[in-house]
């Protein structure tokens, strides 16, 4: 990515944030504490969503055979189903079904999949007018505007906006004002629509083979109406949207308005089987009882392939099929809450599964992008209910998009960074120097102090933006020339004579080569605890490359740590993590990356820090051997998302209010810098806004001390209140 | 006099969550009931237990004209699902689909007997039933609602108001 197209990113995230920010945000993080409390009320969550995953894994395996199943099930009941191979072609078969039924208007309730197709364009070119029913699409069509949002498709626009767009477009006798009134309003223009509409399009949340019933997950009543009065229904849905049957859709209705925004349940799930037994409502016969005559109806299923099955062939793309399209990973990412679908999103699709989406039916150009607004922070990971690892589409989406790469004017800059680059790959230079994140360091730490100066330099900090997109409001982190492990190798020993464990330190790169003292505190308060330490030089988990979508230089890195570990892993010893980043790498990017006889032992024996003293504490060792806090100190606790993601946080909270601190934590879903996110130029607006968000928290609670586990949390919390917060183990340092 | 059990507390609480009321009352005195808590012109659609019957106030069988002038619609409920506070509402060739969706105001009739504990139970019903008859019914749960225009509203493009009478 050049300077010029970097400063066009940049300008579109800041207009975004400006226009769209506020109302995005309020929504998003509405919807996405809705969904904490409306899963806390499910007595089986977690058994719930294995259960949906279990279904989708099963009916994405065996899709072909269902696909034969429901065609003849839906035929058998009297609709017909067409397979569309590509948009162009269910266009053309919906167009036909138009004409044949002399269809002057068609309309529609909300469907993504018929938003992937561009049906409406295609509608109105063959002279049909289609009219969206659900009244936040309706307000877009209004304003030809795109959704920003799966299933809130206007959430970007303001009840004020709203306002204006009526006024404009339809000059009411009486001025609209409040929700209520915009609200009867649209019922009242869109009834008249319904009751002159020739054809209805739905879409399907789910389509069961057994009896060709669709689920179609609403609020507002408008499907209903769309399904009821027409006498023809043409229903739009993905090949991917069946389940075996009828039964199989419980995991899903419980899941799916808890995931999206926060409802234990939306207003109305509609089970058809069309055509449906219920007389249609001819208005051009208002005098006519409905219920005369026989019930005569129409149905055509359209089912879209449009790449999926492709997808399904593709063992990294595949799980995307298993998407419900709830809009979980949209809320409750800190990217998204800021920004919406407009920036983090492609042709149709938005949010953190978007990438999958998109690079399945768009291409991976579209997918481009926007993946990068990803920062595999993995809190999407435990809200999807379907259990979708979605980070790993999305570093396997850019590992593809940087093999097929360009070519940088200024690669020998880093030709000595980046000896590792990628086999017949080109990531952008910015990609690989951050992915070599840990070359980087250790050449700053050998030339520290020169190296911070120049860093810290003007000219160099130009040089850093221009080259490599590294935002000149950013400071670099400093280098330390003494690393841990060489200050744990010369110190004189103070381990315990008898330890009752013995535990490897890992020395991660930014404890090692940055971040030392917290590295110092750790191994003295396990000491204290009666552990042994020991720091030996380990190479870098691999979490840089990983993030730059270079999964071979990770899973290289992840080679070389899982080598460098075996021998005291054979020993029976602990491995002990400090960066939260790097043991969810150890615990769970690596069993994508090692061979299971590799991945086994390393996760079963790897523990974060606090997680270890925790456990310690709990086998009988004294907080007292710590430093415990004076009369009443208080803390504010950053915690880290991927750490939250691995149930991690509780620990820390724990072990410090056992050690006598009064805690506060944020709730907040991620810092916003995300490894080198916030350093690139392109984004850091968007990191600070979502840094924002954090800070107001951490002021706010007005503690003794602030504290973050993570480095990344620690260089944007030191950014943002301009005080570095420390790790918990340095407030807990016996040497404190 | 019934019992009132569990499910049918559970029920009544999930649905007073979303302003729905549930009104009690005897087969003979059904018509009386609705009659009483509805506001006119009505339509509806037969309820389909013997010796239940709507009041004369309610039409059914109604024309397009009558179903959009319709303040309140009666239609039974096949099923309730306690522990969402839902009803299942079935569509009919007699139109219960139209007359519980046009209207401000709907009232399902519900049996008591007919109120299942969860969705395991629903779904179950739903697989025996689907597979059965290929029925179409609606979850409904409270009334229609929206917040596509900047606050919640009830009433989007169906019912304002949800009544739930049972019977025994």
């Amino acid at each position: 990515m050049s300077t010029d197209s970097r400063a066009a990113k940049a300008a579109r995230i800041r207009e975004l944030l400006d226009t769209e920010g506020e109302a995005v945000a309020t929504n998003t993080r509405g919807f996405n504490q809705g969904r904490y409390d409306s899963v806390a009320r499910l007595e089986d969550y977690e058994g719930l969503k294995d259960e949906a995953r279990a279904i989708k894994e099963d009916a994405i395996e065996r899709l072909p055979e269902l696909l034969d199943e429901l065609t003849e099930t839906i035929e058998e009941n009297g609709g017909t189903v067409y397979v569309a191979e590509d948009a162009a072609d269910a266009n053309e078969y919906i167009a036909d079904v138009c004409a044949d039924a002399e269809a002057d208007r068609v309309v529609k309730s909300k469907s993504m999949t018929s938003e992937e197709i561009e049906v409406n364009d295609h509608l109105h070119s063959r002279d049909v007018d289609v009219v969206e029913t659900d009244l936040g699409e309706w307000v877009l069509q209004l304003a030809d505007e795109a959704p920003s949002h799966i299933v809130a498709p206007a959430i970007h626009k303001s009840r004020q906006g709203i306002a204006e767009l009526f006024e404009e477009r339809f000059d009411p006798d009486e001025p609209l004002e409040t929700a209520e009134e915009l609200t009867m309003f649209a019922r009242e223009k869109l009834g008249e629509r319904i009751e002159g509409a020739d054809v209805g399009m739905t879409g399907a949340n789910f389509l069961t083979a057994d009896t060709g019933t669709m689920a179609l997950v609403t609020s507002e009543g408008n499907a209903r109406k769309s399904v009821t009065v027409p006498d023809t229904h043409v229903a739009v849905a993905g090949v991917e949207k069946i389940v075996p049957s009828v039964e199989d859709l419980r995991p899903f209705v419980e899941l799916i308005g808890r995931s999206g925004t926060g409802q234990d349940i939306t207003s109305y799930v509609s089970l058809f089987t069309p055509p449906i037994d219920s007389p249609t409502v001819d208005f051009d016969d208002p005098d006519t009882p409905i219920t005369d005559g026989e019930i005569d109806r129409e149905f055509h299923l359209v089912l879209i392939d449009n790449g999926r099955l492709a997808m399904r062939e593709d063992p990294d793309l595949k799980e995307t099929l298993y998407c419900i399209r709830c809009s979980a990973c949209s809320n409750t990412c800190a990217n998204f809450q800021s920004v919406g679908g407009h920036a983090f999103g492609g042709e149709t699709y938005s949010g953190g599964i978007a990438t999958g989406w998109e690079a399945g039916i768009e291409g991976l150009d579209t997918a481009a992008e926007f993946n990068d607004l990803c920062t595999g922070c993995s809190r999407c990971v435990e809200a999807c209910p379907v259990k979708i690892d979605i980070p790993w589409i999305n570093t396997v989406v850019r590992n593809r998009i940087n093999e097929g790469g360009n070519g940088g004017r200024f690669d020998f800059l880093v030709n000595g960074l980046s000896p590792d680059a990628e086999d017949d790959a080109s990531p952008t230079l910015q990609k690989r120097v951050f992915g070599n994140f840990e070359t980087l360091a250790k050449l700053g730490s050998a030339t520290a102090p020169l190296s911070n100066w120049m860093a810290h330099s003007r000219p160099v900090g130009w040089l850093l933006e221009r080259t490599l997109g590294v935002d000149h409001r950013r400071e670099f982190p400093a280098f330390r020339r003494q690393t841990l492990v060489k200050w744990a190798r010369d110190r004189d020993g103070t381990a315990p004579t008898d330890p009752e464990r013995r535990v490897v330190l890992y020395p991660d790169v930014y404890t090692n080569y940055m971040l030392v003292e917290r590295g110092k505190a750790a191994v003295r308060a396990l000491e204290a605890l009666g552990v042994a330490v020991e720091v030996p030089s380990v190479p870098g988990s691999g979490r840089p490359p990983l993030s730059q979508g270079m999964i071979d230089t990770a899973r290289a890195k992840a080679e070389g740590v899982a080598e460098a570990l075996d021998p005291y892993l054979e020993d029976g010893d602990d491995i002990v993590v400090i960066e939260p980043s790097d043991l969810a790498m150890f615990t769970g990017d690596y069993e994508r990356l090692l061979p299971a006889e590799d991945y086994e032992p390393l996760a079963a024996n790897s523990y974060e820090l606090i997680e270890y003293v925790y456990g310690l504490l709990e086998n009988g060792a004294s907080p007292e051997t710590l430093s415990v806090a004076d009369s009443s100190e208080t803390v504010a606790y950053h915690s880290h998302c991927q750490q939250r993601t691995m149930s991690l946080e509780a620990h820390t909270v724990a072990v410090l209010t056992e050690c006598g601190y009064d805690v506060t934590t944020s709730d907040v879903e991620c810092c916003g810098m995300a490894g080198s996110f916030g350093y690139k130029s392109q984004y850091y607006d968007l990191s600070m806004d979502v840094g924002e968000n954090l800070a107001g928290q951490l002021r706010e609670a007005d503690a003794d001390h602030v504290l973050a586990s993570g480095t990344s949390c620690t260089d944007q919390i030191g950014d943002l209140l301009a005080s570095e917060p420390r790790h918990p183990i340095e407030l807990l340092d016996p040497a404190r | 006099m019934t019992t009132r059990s569990d499910t049918y507390d559970r029920f009544a609480d999930k649905a007073a969550a979303y302003d729905v009321e549930l009104t009690r009352t005897e087969v003979e005195s059904l018509p009386e009931t609705i009659s009483d808590m509805l506001e006119t012109p009505a339509v509806g659609a037969p309820l389909p237990w013997d010796g239940c019957s709507l009041p004369e106030s309610v039409t059914t069988d109604p024309t397009p004209a009558q179903l959009n002038a319709a303040v309140s619609g009666v239609t039974a409920a096949s099923l309730a699902v306690a522990d969402y506070g839902s009803l299942v509402l079935e569509a009919t060739p007699g139109g219960a689909e139209p007359a519980s969706l046009f209207v401000d105001e709907h009232v399902a009739v519900l049996r008591e007997q007919d109120i299942v504990p969860d969705m395991a139970a629903a779904f179950k019903w739903f697989g025996d039933r689907f597979r059965e008859t290929r029925g179409s019914a609606i979850i409904a749960t409270g009334p229609s609602a929206t917040a596509d225009m900047g606050a919640l509203v009830k009433g989007a493009h169906g019912p304002k108001t949800v009544h739930v009478v049972v019977i025994p």
